[in-house]
């Protein structure tokens, strides 16, 4: 009921006693209900070679079977596939993405194995961020696509960390919250895992890299959290098939020489990893993702953009500013580009026209050509018809003397020399006229060729 | 077992999914203990909650906060003995931080002295609109950093209680004009102030004419009926709305009414009890506001009325027409800097088309 408050006030915050029960402390019931219609979002990303069991401790994590194809170990590059599925458990609903990188470590190079990964994780970053930067923006129903959670899945050597995890690693940890896991856990023995498990953390601490770490601030969960954080990296066993132990079914891997069962803590960590990630700190992973590996982009990705904040004193939208003058760039940079594609266009017109031109040229010289030879062979025609022509004058000249000289003939002399000359006459006057006759058709016939 | 269908969406960033299968679980996994995460997380950071009241001096509205929050947030004035009246309306704010059961909050109260009280009372509204637009701008600016704060300090005034003096008749036209121009920047609660001078059916035919009045000039005050989400929301928010403006009594000293100590007042011809709902409508005024529908007035004021300052803010800054010079980001579609309506961000798309004027 009434509480006093003995804290101490800062500022201009005066504390004030309540004299009565007011009712503000349904406050946190108030936003819970708010929550649990909206509904939560929650993305895993799964990082590991093929074959280590992602799918599989997925599946018995949230107790369900999510994905049955396990993919080859012939992918030419890493990809990450990405599925999402709504759990619902008494009025919770989840919206849970869990994406996983198919192919990672299959290659014989894998220098840029870890590329698609940073590429994805920012990608997601710049979905939000695009959408906060909208003007007409609707950030309570925008669905939370960035990665919240990244389990690492070590091989189970033995040994320490390959140097694929630890560069991955190291790339990673900056974008992402980062929960190395050790798969597969069943193949190491107990002793070995307790030396594998610090060696893992020694060459995660000398080299930098910042997993998550669990929070530890806040009375109810740092005592569990604590205890848990000395275990890490979890050594996890996944099955989703039951195997008959005493009178219960439980989840667990059969072996000729025994059972490991999976939520025995015993045998395996695995219990919690979901008190981790789930029972426990989803909330808070939730938080960091927001407000610590988005933050950071959002600021890396907007000073890149060349947006500054100004000091308070001066103009009260400097993003509006840099903006504007950003704004002018690009758009004198557009007038440059059209001004050069014009002059490009102007020039590539000149050509054409140029190239129009000579094409007219040539047809020009042709048609003269053609003129010339028709003209010379008119001529010839011509010519060929005037020889004709004085042929025929000649032969109708002869033709006239010889008529004169037959009458005078006639005149004169007796009828019989007449009749033969007549004869002779007219048999060379015969030959004469068809041999003209074939004269003139030869000459037609040429002509006509 | 569900058949699972595959929704793959290799690498895209979609800003919404295409459908997400539903998924059977076969036991427990212990999904919803990210509740109580919350809770706990929303205990520790503590809550903020602004409030202003509006109204004429002498209405009762210091007394009126004082018994919402059971405490002495500043003194009542009492009449004849405070300063002199105002010539010109001034705001002030005081804040408090109030613990009740561990949960913290900050509550930030803003009076308004000198409201209506001058002869000419025009533009009296215009401080008042320049002081809720002044703390969305901070806000804004805050949002707009490089470098912002883990969590922003939220001043936006989340409730604005009008007072409506007790005449019986119906709205003035003061009150309607500032219900105009307030409800669609922030949300507006008016309360029928002083109403022991009213009987029970006063009070009620004095009610429906407000409700005509507010009808008629399209004002919508809180619950405003385009935010209904579901059908449990509208039953509840109708019956709250049928109510709407309550008429309520504030007092800060306590009697004894047979064997009991009450807040309440006393006069020559019986005590008024504050929380008794058959005098006054005091404890209806003090659930919605407190108890049911706090984190609601705070996401209204967050997701509708600061995101319409935001749009005409952003667009404010640009007199050139919009192209696709956004760099590099989503290019945003031409909108006129005239204030929207409430009906423009409406925040479920699916049900908008619901009101009936």
């Amino acid at each position: 009921m009434a509480v006093a408050v003995g804290r101490p006030s800062n500022e201009e915050l005066r504390n004030l006693s309540l004299s009565g029960h007011v009712g503000f402390d349904s406050l946190p019931d108030q936003l819970v209900n708010k929550s649990t219609s909206q509904g939560f979002c929650f993305n895993i990303l799964c990082v590991g070679e093929t074959g280590i069991g992602k799918s599989t401790l997925m599946d018995t994590l949230f107790n369900t079977k999510f994905e049955s194809d396990p993919a080859t170990h012939n992918e030419p590059g890493v990809r990450l596939k990405a599925r999402s599925y709504e759990l619902q458990e008494s009025n919770v609903r989840l919206k849970l993405t869990i994406v996983d990188t198919v192919g990672f470590g299959d290659q014989i190079n894998k220098d840029d194995s870890y590329k698609p990964i940073v590429e994805y994780i920012d990608a997601q970053f710049e979905a939000y961020l695009q959408e906060e930067l909208k003007i007409k923006r609707s950030l309570f129903n925008y669905h939370d696509t960035r990665i919240h959670a990244c389990l690492y899945f070590i091989a189970p050597t033995g040994h320490s960390l390959k140097s694929l995890d630890l560069v991955t690693m190291k790339k990673l940890d900056s974008k992402v919250n980062i929960i190395p896991i050790i798969a597969k856990a069943d193949t190491i023995a107990k002793n070995e895992l307790h030396k594998f498990k610090s060696k893992i953390m020694s060459e995660l601490v000398s080299n930098g890299v910042q997993i998550y770490q669990f929070p530890t601030d806040e009375e109810t969960v740092a005592e569990i959290n604590a205890t848990m954080s000395v275990h890490l990296p979890f050594a996890v066993v996944g099955s989703t098939e039951e195997v008959k132990i005493g009178n219960k079914m439980a989840k667990a891997r059969q072996y000729p020489w025994g059972v490991v069962q999976v939520e025995n803590e015993n045998h395996c960590d695995f219990v919690k990893l979901r008190e981790m990630l789930i029972r426990v700190n989803m909330e808070d992973l939730r938080e960091q993702t927001h407000t610590r590996h988005y933050e950071l982009y959002r600021r890396c990705k907007l000073e890149e953009m060349g947006f500054k904040d100004t000091d308070p004193d001066s103009k009260p939208f400097s993003l509006q500013e840099t903006y504007e003058a950003k704004r002018n760039e690009f758009l004198g940079e557009l007038q440059k580009k059209e001004e050069e594609m014009r002059q490009m266009f102007v020039m590539r017109v000149k050509e054409k026209e140029a190239e129009l031109k000579e094409a007219e040229k040539e047809l020009h010289e042709k048609f003269d050509l053609l003129k010339r030879t028709h003209q010379e062979e008119k001529k010839k025609v011509e010519d060929k018809k005037k020889e004709l022509e004085e042929e025929v004058n000649s032969f109708q000249k002869k033709k006239a003397a010889a008529q004169l000289l037959q009458s005078q003939a006639q005149q004169s002399g007796a009828q019989q020399t007449k009749k033969d000359k007549d004869k002779k006459k007219q048999s060379s006057w015969l030959l004469m006229k068809s041999t003209l006759r074939l004269g003139l058709l030869e000459l037609f016939f040429c002509s006509l060729l | 077992m569900d058949p699972l269908r595959r929704s793959p969406s290799p690498c895209s960033p979609q800003a919404s999914s295409p459908e997400s299968p539903p998924c059977e679980m076969l036991g427990y996994v212990g999904i919803e203990a990210v509740l109580d995460q919350l809770k706990i997380k929303a205990m520790k950071m503590g809550f903020e909650f602004n409030i202003m009241v509006v109204g004429q001096s002498g209405l009762g509205k210091s007394t009126m906060v004082n018994t919402l929050f059971k405490s002495k947030m500043w003194k009542s004035t009492p009449p004849g003995l405070g300063g002199p009246t105002p010539q010109t309306l001034q705001l002030h704010s005081v804040t408090h931080v109030i613990e009740e059961n561990g949960v913290k909050l900050k509550l930030t109260v803003t009076d308004t002295p000198g409201f209506g009280d001058q002869i000419n009372n025009d533009k009296c509204w215009d401080p008042i609109l320049g002081y809720i637009n002044e703390k969305y701008e901070q806000y804004l600016q805050e949002e707009l950093l490089i470098t912002r704060q883990r969590h922003i300090p939220d001043s936006r005034v989340h409730c604005c209680v009008y007072f409506v003096p007790p005449t019986g008749h119906c709205l003035r036209p003061l009150d309607i004009e500032f219900l105009q121009r307030l409800c669609r920047t922030v949300n507006v609660v008016p309360v029928i102030a002083r109403a022991d001078s009213l009987t029970i059916e006063e009070r009620e035919a004095f009610r429906r004419r407000i409700q005509h009045n507010l009808k008629t000039h399209s004002i919508e005050v809180y619950p405003q009926k385009c935010f209904d989400e579901d059908v449990n929301d509208r039953i509840l928010n109708s019956r709250i709305r049928d109510r709407i403006p309550f008429a309520v009594v504030g007092a800060d000293r306590e009697h004894m009414v047979n064997g009991r100590c009450v807040l309440g007042r006393k006069t020559k011809w019986g005590i008024i009890e504050v929380e008794n709902m058959a005098h006054c409508e005091f404890p209806l005024l003090r659930d919605l506001l407190i108890r049911s529908h706090l984190q609601d007035l705070k996401d209204i004021t967050h997701n509708v009325h600061y995101e319409n300052y935001r749009v005409i803010r952003l667009n404010q800054s640009h007199v050139l027409p919009r192209g696709p010079g956004w760099v590099n980001l989503a290019p945003a579609p031409p909108c006129q800097p005239s204030s929207p309506g409430l009906t423009k961000v409406c925040r479920w798309a699916q049900d908008n088309s619901d009101e009936d004027s």
